[in-house]
């Protein structure tokens, strides 16, 4: 049995799965009820400042399903908690008390200006809490209010709040990033020159999930009409993994510790968060699927895999993918493969010939015998190694992209004949 | 020749013993996995006699983590590959599945059930630890599903164990009785091997209660006794010409059918099997599978009375078994001391509910007749001894399977209840948890 426990800038939990800052951590029942199931830890649903609460629309989630998969992406419309500063407060540190081994994050979101943070900062203190998480990431409704994304999308914004966090606190401040921007370095940076001890991401994505033909109104739909919503869930975490490696890849970020969020799912998708260096990962749209219950094969399955391979802590292999993360300039365009079709695999549904004969290489070619048996053979040069055959068949190892060994040398755009701005 | 051996082929023989179910591939687990909603307070939890977290099972198995998904089979049911392959699933843990109400087809959680301790079992890695030497000493009396697997939890829970065992085999009935088609490639074996690998248990063969061992001295020499006996007699029909050649006990025969060559076996043109259970549709199928020509099944209430499921009966018509129902025995005939033709009354159930004869009757030519009307337990191995108290002829047991006697424990078929393997494993399991709290 491997050791899961999990150290990130100073907060420590038994695992590195964490409930991210969502309804599944927005009351001391439901926070309790994660830790009895096993969660290494929770970062608290978004306070906001002092006074009246928010306010909160219904309906507010929507779904994207896929073949009968109910929400393969899922969006909401929500604001922070809509329950008063301090009921969450006296929760807070009522759930830490009682389970002082688990990670207690507070996630913050109080309008852009310092006496506003030193107050707030001041009051979470008081709940014994491990970190907090400064909310930059909330892309409806808050940021109307020059909260959330607002600041999120300006550097030195976020660069100010997380000074004056590191200024009024000793907390360890990790700073939550929105995915609604262009360069993610950007924002990771300015979080760094802050002072932050880590970053979060991703929140989540500016989305509509469908439009109702009917009422012509995107969904989710209050009296008939429908703003964009926060996208989150499994479709979204190819997009948070390839910014994770951004910011773990960066010079100026590449020591700042990472919690990774956004469509992880089974344990395998954590363990690709944190191949990338993440330290601790945050789960939201799992857990509003199913229930708590999965961090039962959360936990296993991270376990039996890290056993199988020989990793006894995290830290065996967090970040051992990231140094074969690169850019494109530098893939060696030397290297070739081919599809190659295992015949006693076929099926025969011919989907590999259509996808390549329509839209890629014309390299496999199809042919019938007599008895009306179909056959598809790849012409080994035409097939450029694209890979698309191989997606699209549906039998597992039918298709396989075997490496061709050319005996040819390493060599990346920069020095290929065909590049005009090629350095001799 | 109205009975020979090998009326068909060694291949033919053997193709038509292949697996009851194909097992699944990756792809079609992975599919099926998809299915399941992984339901909270699952019904199918719940029709599990010895209550698998299913949905936890299967979504581990969608996750990748197949022997995660194999032990939290196991950590419920230590022969969770054999109830796999036999459990009648359709009136247990499918029957429930909420699939069927949405879908009209529920999970087959038997066969995800067999792909994931098929991954474990061909790495043979026994996943359990046995917690720290207890110093106690138990006594498991029938190597059988009850007895083995009370014996592999008292290992776990770091308990000494000697089992005894009248044959020269360990597994029971999964070894002697279950179906060859479902238990294909020395899966009782391997399991046996499988669940003694935890260590601690000792197997002592040829060993039987009531002949080399008592009761009473076994309760003096050990901490505790587990009885799991199984049935220990069959049922006869009281009929002239019993033993007559070619009246067979259905168990006999399945018997000889796991332990000897399939193409040694006598097999007869025409076959009558009488009963209406699990056994007589085992015997049925096998003896048409070996090449009888014509299989009638006979039983003397209706299909639905009859303890074999719908699906069983279903399983026994494509194989080319007639079933015939409301027809009862009450005669034999032979011809020089050889079986010839079994007579049969037609029944009807009358107004107050009894099955009476008709008074017309009908004859099966048949030069094999097998009995399937049931076995019973025949407490002859305990009457040297003290005895626990027996009630409608099986051992009484509370919830934790103890029995009248203080440090005596029995279970499975030698107890009431539903005669099968996975309501014996789970008693076996009861009771071992029940000895370790007493014994603490
Ligand atoms: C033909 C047939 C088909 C079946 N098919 C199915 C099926 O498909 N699915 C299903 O769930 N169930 C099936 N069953 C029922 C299932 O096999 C039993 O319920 C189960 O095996 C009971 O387990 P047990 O441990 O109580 O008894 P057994 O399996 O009978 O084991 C008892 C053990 O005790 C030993 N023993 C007996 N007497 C003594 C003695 N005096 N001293 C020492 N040892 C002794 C025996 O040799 C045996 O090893 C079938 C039964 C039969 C007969
Ligand atoms: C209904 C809902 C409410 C959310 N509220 C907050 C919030 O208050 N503060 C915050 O930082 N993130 C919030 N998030 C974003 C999540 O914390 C998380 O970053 C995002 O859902 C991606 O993770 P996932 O794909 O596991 O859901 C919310 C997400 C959802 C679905
Ligand atoms: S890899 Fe691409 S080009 Fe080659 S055969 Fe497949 S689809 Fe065609
Ligand atoms: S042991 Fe039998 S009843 Fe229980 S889940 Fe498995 S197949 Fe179903
Ligand atoms: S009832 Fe069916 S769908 Fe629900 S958990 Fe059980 S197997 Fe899965």
């Amino acid at each position: 049995m491997a050791d899961l426990s999990c150290k990130i800038a100073g907060v420590s939990s038994p695992n590195p799965f964490w409930l991210a800052s969502a309804p599944p951590t927005d009351k001391q029942y439901n926070v309790e009820r994660a830790f009895e199931a096993g969660w290494g830890g929770v970062v608290w649903k978004t306070l906001g400042e002092a006074g009246p609460p928010v306010v909160n629309v219904s309906s507010r989630y929507g779904s994207v399903d896929y073949n009968g998969q109910r929400m393969i992406g899922f969006n909401n419309i929500e604001l922070i908690t809509d329950r008063p500063l301090q009921v969450n407060l006296d929760e807070i540190a009522a759930v830490k008390k009682a389970w002082p081994d688990r990670a207690m994050v507070v996630s913050l979101m109080v309008p852009c200006n310092e006496q506003a943070w030193k107050e707030i900062l001041q009051r979470v203190e008081q709940t014994g809490c491990d970190a907090v998480e400064l909310n930059f990431g909330c892309p409806h409704g808050m940021s109307e209010r020059g909260m959330g994304a607002a600041v999120g999308q300006v550097p030195e914004y976020i660069r100010d709040v997380t000074g004056w966090c590191k200024t009024y606190t000793d907390l360890p401040v990790f700073v939550k990033l929105t995915p609604n921007i262009s360069d993610i370095r950007q924002p990771a940076r300015a979080a760094h020159e802050g002072g932050a001890d880590a970053v979060s991401l991703i929140n989540t994505i500016n989305s509509i999930v469908s439009v109702d033909l009917d009422i012509m109104a995107p969904k989710p739909t209050v009296a008939g009409k429908g703003a964009h919503g926060g996208y989150c869930g499994p479709a979204v975490r190819p997009i948070a993994l390839s910014m994770v490696s951004e910011i773990a890849r960066d010079p100026q970020t590449h020591q700042l510790p990472i919690s990774g969020i956004g469509g992880i799912n089974h344990w395998h998708d954590a363990a690709e968060f944190i191949a990338l260096g993440c330290g601790s990962v945050q789960v939201c749209t799992a857990a509003m699927r199913y229930g708590y219950r999965i961090i039962d094969d959360l936990v296993d399955g991270l376990n039996n895999w890290m056993d199988s391979k020989g990793y006894s802590t995290i830290e065996d292999f967090r970040g051992a993918a990231i140094p074969n993360v690169t850019d494109w300039q530098y893939l060696d365009l030397n290297y070739e493969t081919i599809a190659s079709i295992d015949e006693d695999k076929c099926i025969e549904c011919g989907l590999c010939h259509i996808v390549c004969e329509d839209t890629s290489h014309q390299a496999i070619r199809a042919s019938k015998d007599s008895d009306g048996k179909r056959s598809y053979t790849v012409i080994d040069d035409e097939c450029v190694g694209c890979n698309l055959c191989e997606l699209v068949c549906p039998v597992p190892d039918c298709i396989s992209m075997v490496e061709v060994e050319n005996g040819k040398p390493y060599l990346n755009w920069g020095g290929h004949p065909n590049n005009p701005m090629r350095s001799e | 020749m109205s009975i020979s051996k090998a009326r068909l082929c060694a291949q033919t023989i053997k193709d038509n013993f292949v697996d009851l179910h194909a097992p699944l591939n990756a792809l079609q687990a992975e599919q099926e996995a998809a299915r399941c909603l992984f339901c909270h307070d699952a019904p199918c939890v719940d029709a599990c006699p010895t209550g698998i977290d299913i949905p936890g099972f299967i979504r581990k198995i969608s996750s990748g983590n197949t022997n995660g998904a194999a032990i939290t089979i196991l950590e419920e049911n230590i022969m969770g590959g054999t109830c796999a392959n036999v459990c009648p699933v359709e009136e247990l843990c499918e029957e429930v599945c909420v699939k069927n109400s949405s879908e009209h087809k529920p999970v087959v959680i038997g066969q995800l059930q067999r792909f994931a301790t098929d991954h474990l079992f061909e790495k043979s890695t026994q996943p359990f630890q046995r917690a720290a030497a207890s110093g106690k000493h138990i006594a498991v009396v029938g190597a059988g599903p009850a007895g083995l697997s009370c014996a592999h939890r008292l290992a776990m829970l770091g308990h000494q164990v000697s089992v005894f065992e009248s044959r020269p085999k360990a597994g029971g009935l999964n070894e002697y009785g279950l179906a060859a088609y479902k238990m294909n490639d020395q899966r009782a074996a391997k399991e046996v091997e499988f669940i003694l690998g935890i260590g601690g248990i000792e197997i002592e063969y040829e060993k039987s209660l009531g002949k080399d061992i008592s009761l009473d001295k076994l309760r003096q020499q050990f901490d505790a006794v587990f009885i799991g006996l199984g049935h220990t007699a069959v049922n006869a029909l009281g009929l002239d010409n019993e033993a007559a050649d070619g009246v067979y006990n259905a168990v006999d025969y399945i018997e000889d059918i796991r332990q000897q060559d399939l193409s040694s076996l006598p097999v007869g043109r025409n076959v009558v099997v009488i009963g209406g259970g699990n056994t007589a549709i085992d015997i049925a199928v096998q003896i048409k599978k070996l090449g009888a020509e014509n299989v009638s099944m006979v039983y003397r209430r209706d299909l639905k009375a009859m303890g074999a499921t719908e699906y069983e009966q279903e399983i026994a018509q494509t194989n080319g078994v007639v079933i015939r129902t409301h027809s009862k025995p009450v005669a034999i005939h032979t011809t020089d001391g050889k079986l010839s033709a079994v007579e049969f009354e037609y029944t009807q159930t009358d107004s107050n509910g009894r099955l009476v004869g008709t008074g017309e009757n009908f004859s099966l030519p048949a030069d094999q007749l097998f009995k399937a009307i049931g076995q019973s337990f025949n407490p002859q191995p305990l009457q040297d001894s003290e005895c626990p108290q027996i009630v409608a002829g099986r051992i009484q047991v509370d919830e934790q399977q103890r029995t009248s006697l203080n440090n005596v424990w029995a279970g499975g078929d030698c107890t009431a209840g539903a005669d099968l393997t996975v309501e014996a494993v789970n008693d076996g399991k009861l009771a071992a948890l029940s000895i370790h709290e007493y014994l603490k």
